[in-house]
């Protein structure tokens, strides 16, 4: 059964074009990942499943329905901004009047106490710890029973243990048969808690696999070096030679320096550097969308690894990504 | 319904805990008692009753354009906002509780003109003429509410700010409510007719003696409610277009 679904749902903001042409599922008892870097569409994506915006074209369903229907939102729980609580209520007065809006909410003191803050129903929200503060803003997402939880960067900045404590609650509620859809820029944090990842960049939907997968290419290095010939190598995802540099992206950095010793190639200035979530993702769907051209000069170029789990969505057909600079936002934090 | 009265009670509850934005939206009209009531028409029990409707009105005026006018706007600015927006509710009983609340705090900051009225200057008032007074408080609330809202919904709260304060001035005196009925200057008593509070404040004459409304003043609050419901629906729509299409 699918709970939430985006149907080439596509969101503009003036001129930025924030989600271009998005097709997401979310069905039943998954906990999805909502992977990307800042500004990809992680966000504008939520707003359009929890209601807030409306999609400039295609469509997004709630429980089949309209998320803008209030009737759709019943069984959703959604987390507000941690600087959102309003400062001068009490932490059980905000969890009190969140639960007026269900039907069968979970009791105020069992919610607390689920997210340690047992002791501070009677402060402020306003006198709250960061981290307090952000255990509140979840702990509301799961006051009213929902069967799809949202939550857009739960733990960011956060400390560890603030994290922990929080991922744990998130695995329960999976545990007992809730949906969940995370968004997140940090990769830890998906690969610990979801099991199918769906990445974002410039708006689109890059993948959309297992974390396995997703790893695996998420796990490409870039091995610079000085050369001036070098054979075909094994395990290269990409090459291009950058001012007398050549660039490799590879899977495995250490297979590949190996490879190039024993080739007996000789080269200078060796760097091996991880590359950014964004950087393998763009990497790849460079290459998918223009097979025979060069991004950088006369590099050379060898196919992909046979094989590789992943299938990243072709980029647009003018080959040129729109960059979302907003992250949609309805207000300024 | 009880929603409507879940989001009045938390509206409330924000706002008395921050006790000087309530003393604060009582203190001018009753400042304005002591300062110019109570000695000039303090012993004429027919002119303080009048005067104290006056001040009555002038209270309801200002504590509905800035609690909803700067209320509204600053809300805008908070990310609860859109939070409360994805809880299974329709906008209605976010917007009843706030008009609820708006009116509960207005009858709060009545309560010291009403009491200065009562012990410092010779007004005097049937019980009958008081409940319809208290009624009428509410009628009168109307196009004040309608147009803090107008202001809340359209500008952004340092903006709404300003506009409130300048806005509610000019009513107050053009509207005549610093004088007794009928003894206001020359060009108020041209002007006056055509403001909102003229309207109000002779409804609350009417309510408190035997003061003979004027059809003009009646159809002129009539307009600007009209006028300000229209404003304040369009800001409001204007806003949800904006921020959440």
């Amino acid at each position: 059964m699918i709970l939430a679904r985006a149907v080439q749902a596509s969101r503009r903001y003036g001129d930025v074009l924030a989600l271009d042409r998005v097709d997401v599922e979310v069905r039943a008892g998954e906990l999805v990942g909502l992977l990307g870097p800042n500004g990809a569409g992680k966000s504008t994506l939520m707003n359009l499943f929890v209601g807030l915006r409306r999609p400039t074209s295609g469509r997004v369903e709630l429980f089949d329905g309209d998320p803008r229907d209030p009737a759709s939102r019943r069984q959703i729980g959604v987390t507000p901004q941690e600087t959102g609580l309003p400062g001068t209520l009490r932490v059980g007065e905000v969890v009190d009047f969140v639960s007026a809006h269900y039907p069968a909410p979970i009791p105020r003191d069992e919610l607390l106490d689920r997210f340690g803050l047992a002791d501070q129903a009677r402060r402020q929200t306003g006198g709250l710890s960061g981290g307090q503060r952000r255990r509140l803003a979840v702990a509301l997402a799961f006051v009213g029973r929902p069967r799809l939880v949202l939550l857009d960067e739960p733990t960011t900045g956060l400390d560890v243990e603030a994290r922990h404590t929080l991922w744990e609650a998130i695995r329960a509620f999976h545990a007992d048969g809730g949906t969940v859809l995370l968004s997140s820029h940090y990769l830890e944090e998906v690969e610990a808690l979801a099991n199918r990842v769906v990445v974002i960049g410039h708006g689109r939907v890059l993948a959309d696999d297992t974390v396995d997968a997703i790893r695996a290419v998420v796990g490409v290095r870039r091995v610079s070096l000085v050369a001036d010939d070098l054979p075909a190598l094994p395990g290269v995802v990409r090459a291009e030679r950058v001012d007398g540099r050549t660039h490799l992206l590879t899977t495995d950095a250490d297979q590949l320096v190996r490879d190039l010793v024993t080739a007996g190639v000789s080269f200078s200035g060796l760097e091996v550097r991880p590359t950014s979530l964004e950087e393998a993702f763009l990497a790849i769907t460079a290459e998918q969308q223009e097979p025979s051209g060069t991004a950088g000069g006369d590099g050379t170029r060898t196919g992909r690894p046979g094989g590789s789990p992943v299938a990243p969505r072709p980029a647009g057909a003018d080959g040129t990504p729109t960059t979302a600079a907003t992250g949609g936002r309805p207000t300024t934090a | 319904m009880q929603l409507a009265l879940v989001h009045t009670r938390y509206q409330l509850l924000e706002i008395i805990r921050i006790p000087v934005a309530v003393v604060g939206s009582a203190f001018f009209p009753a400042a304005a008692m002591l300062f110019f009531v109570v000695p000039f028409a303090g012993k004429d029990p027919v002119g303080a009753t009048y005067a104290t409707a006056a001040m009555v009105t002038f209270s309801v005026m200002s504590s509905n354009i800035f609690q909803y006018g700067i209320g509204v706007a600053e809300d805008r600015d908070q990310p609860w906002n859109p939070y409360t927006r994805t809880l299974p509710a329709g906008p209605a009983p976010r917007f009843a509780g706030r008009v609820l609340a708006g009116l509960v705090l207005t009858y709060l900051s009545l309560i010291p003109v009403v009491v200065i009225g009562a012990t410092l200057t010779a007004a005097e008032i049937s019980l009958a003429a008081f409940l319809l007074a208290a009624a009428t408080v509410a009628v009168v609330a109307v196009p004040f509410t309608l147009m803090g809202l107008a202001i809340g919904y359209s500008l952004p709260s340092k903006a709404a700010i300003v506009v409130a304060q300048v806005v509610f001035f000019p009513l107050a005196f053009g509207g005549g409510l610093l004088s007794a009925p009928d003894e206001a200057p020359g060009f108020i008593e041209v002007i006056a007719p055509y403001l909102p509070t003229r309207g109000a404040v002779e409804l609350m004459w009417a309510a408190v003696g035997d003061y003979p409304v004027r059809p003009l003043s009646l159809v002129m609050l009539v307009v600007w409610v009209v006028v300000l419901a229209a404003l304040a629906g369009w800001a409001y729509r204007r806003d949800e277009g904006r921020r959440f299409s």
